[in-house]
């Protein structure tokens, strides 16, 4: 750990999650970031930047800035799907850096789950959707399907070994009360449910929930008035390849190998040196594609990686441990829960879940169809 | 009443491209200054970044880079499933998405492909694929 240290994420919440009839995707956010604020120490009155990403109204920050009563000196509505929230601490890092505010609100929330009763209108295929929204590709799980696929054929990887990943990731939600999954799988279990798109099985697929979460981060400065120990953001990275799935310059290898990279070199730590991953996985083959994209095998290798439940609570590389989005919650962008996930397992907080004495956890997001990486590396003193 | 297949938006760049489809040609462009092919249709290259770019005819062959049978689709597409949706590359080195028609057990990475125009309504033609018999 050579890094300097500029930000500490200082508080953590969850809002409600899986099914929040009736609330709004603004009282998901409010009760995370009461409850994030309240973990920190620190008030409303503290926060002089907003981050949040979404599609719920014109302007999503400007929005909920105003709901929540803040008037920002600093705004990043940046929305590069669920690896935003990565992208964001990397941003705020560098806001933190320049002095431009001391305190960051960074929010998500989403009521996908209980928006399904109403249908949506499909999208229109205008500019460059034109090209492939005729075709009648599910999106996004086509994408992946198409990812999976290639990688299979490239290299041999098996089905049992996208398994392997639900199962070890389902192993660590029934340690976690605040799972929606908790029933034990077995890989024959992701084997046998069916097809969404081949060769991916609908236990290869996250879950579909409401939730909404929040993430404090704070000044070097203000960082040690806050209530609890700072997780320091030790590095960062992102990138974007592409928008549509066509246009990913190779479909076995994500941007994870350049927002990785950096991160890695910013915070000067190896792999072998971190306790815990969080890695997005809102497919299996999300997170077999990151593990070689960020250097923790090499291409091709991920299947054998997985194998053996080698990511399962117990097993040498503890990955995912709140039982991801695969079993835990994914309210459509997930990558604020990867981050919440990291610091409450640096703290300490996990109960039966926790990573003894974890002390370097890297968090990865992904968003669109493998179109945008984020990677954080994050360390406590 | 069944729900309509999902209309492009035909613009200032894809226009060529669409109504190529009627008159049985696959359009794409190429660059002028540094002469690779460029697809989704563009004003300005996306290697080079110069703004002479022109349209050509396609080939219309290409092989299978990757593909998936999809079997829980959405909206318009929901009573085709299965369907194959692949991402063809053309022999021009331009990826394109379509779909493969045909018998399934033929459908594989790396496969050989040519060009099916295919009228899915009244108003609109896509360009699919067939596998094409090897040897």
């Amino acid at each position: 750990m050579k890094s300097e240290r500029v930000a500490a994420i200082v508080g953590v919440a969850e809002s409600d999650l899986g099914e929040t009839p009736g609330k709004t995707v603004l009282q998901l956010q409010a009760q995370a970031a009461k409850a994030a604020l309240e973990d920190a120490g620190l008030t409303k009155d503290d926060v002089d930047a907003v981050f949040t990403a979404g599609n719920w109204a014109w302007s999503p920050p400007m929005m909920l800035a105003e709901y929540l009563g803040i008037r920002p000196r600093f705004t990043d509505g940046t929305n590069i799907g669920g690896s935003s929230f990565e992208a964001h601490v990397g941003h705020a890092v560098a806001g933190l850096r320049a002095g431009l505010f001391d305190v960051a609100l960074v929010t998500y929330g989403s009521t996908q789950r209980s928006d399904r009763s109403r249908r949506r209108p499909p999208a229109s295929p205008q500019l460059t959707a034109q090209f492939e929204l005729p075709y009648g590709l599910p999106t996004p799980v086509g994408a992946y399907a198409l990812a999976a696929m290639r990688h299979m054929h490239q290299y041999g990887t098996t089905s049992e070994q996208l398994a392997e990943i639900a199962v070890a990731t389902r192993k660590w939600a029934m340690l976690n009360e605040k799972a929606m999954m908790r029933e034990p799988i077995t890989i024959e279990d992701v084997l046998r449910s069916r097809w969404i798109a081949e060769p991916l099985h609908l236990l290869d697929c996250c879950l579909v929930t409401d939730g909404g979460g929040a993430v404090v981060i704070a000044s070097a400065r203000k960082a040690p008035l806050a209530a609890k120990r700072p997780v320091w953001v030790l590095g960062h990275g992102e990138t974007h390849t592409h928008n549509t799935i066509v246009n990913m310059p190779d479909l076995t290898v994500t941007g994870a190998r350049e927002s990785g990279r950096r991160a890695f070199e910013m915070a000067g730590v190896t792999h072998d040196e971190l306790d815990v991953v969080e890695i997005y996985d809102s497919f299996t083959i999300t997170v077999l594609l990151t593990l070689e994209a960020l250097g923790f095998c090499k291409p091709g290798e991920g299947g054998a990686f997985v194998s053996g439940q080698r990511t399962a609570p117990g097993g040498d590389f503890p990955m995912n441990t709140n039982g991801g989005g695969l079993s835990y919650c994914h309210p459509g962008m997930y990558g604020i829960f990867l981050l919440i996930e990291a610091v409450r397992q640096l703290r300490g907080e996990c109960g039966p879940r926790q990573v003894p004495g974890a002390r370097l956890a890297l968090v990865h997001g992904t968003g669109g169809v493998l179109s945008s990486t984020a990677t954080v590396i994050l360390g406590r003193d | 009443m069944p729900n309509p297949w999902p209309k492009p938006e035909v613009d200032g760049d894809s226009r060529p491209f669409w109504e190529g489809l009627h008159q049985g040609e696959l359009r794409i462009q190429r660059c002028e200054d540094c002469g690779r092919h460029i697809f989704y249709p563009r004003s300005i290259c996306p290697h080079c970044f110069s703004d002479r770019v022109r349209w050509v005819l396609a080939t219309g062959r290409g092989r299978i880079y990757s593909y998936t049978v999809v079997h829980r689709a959405q909206g318009p597409f929901a009573e085709e499933a299965p369907y194959v949706v692949a991402i063809v590359e053309l022999e021009e080195g331009v990826r394109m998405m379509s779909r493969i028609v045909g018998p399934r057990e033929e459908v594989a990475i790396e496969k050989p492909v040519r060009v099916v125009f295919t009228r899915v309504d009244d108003e609109l033609i896509l360009p699919f694929f067939e596998v094409l018999k090897e040897g």
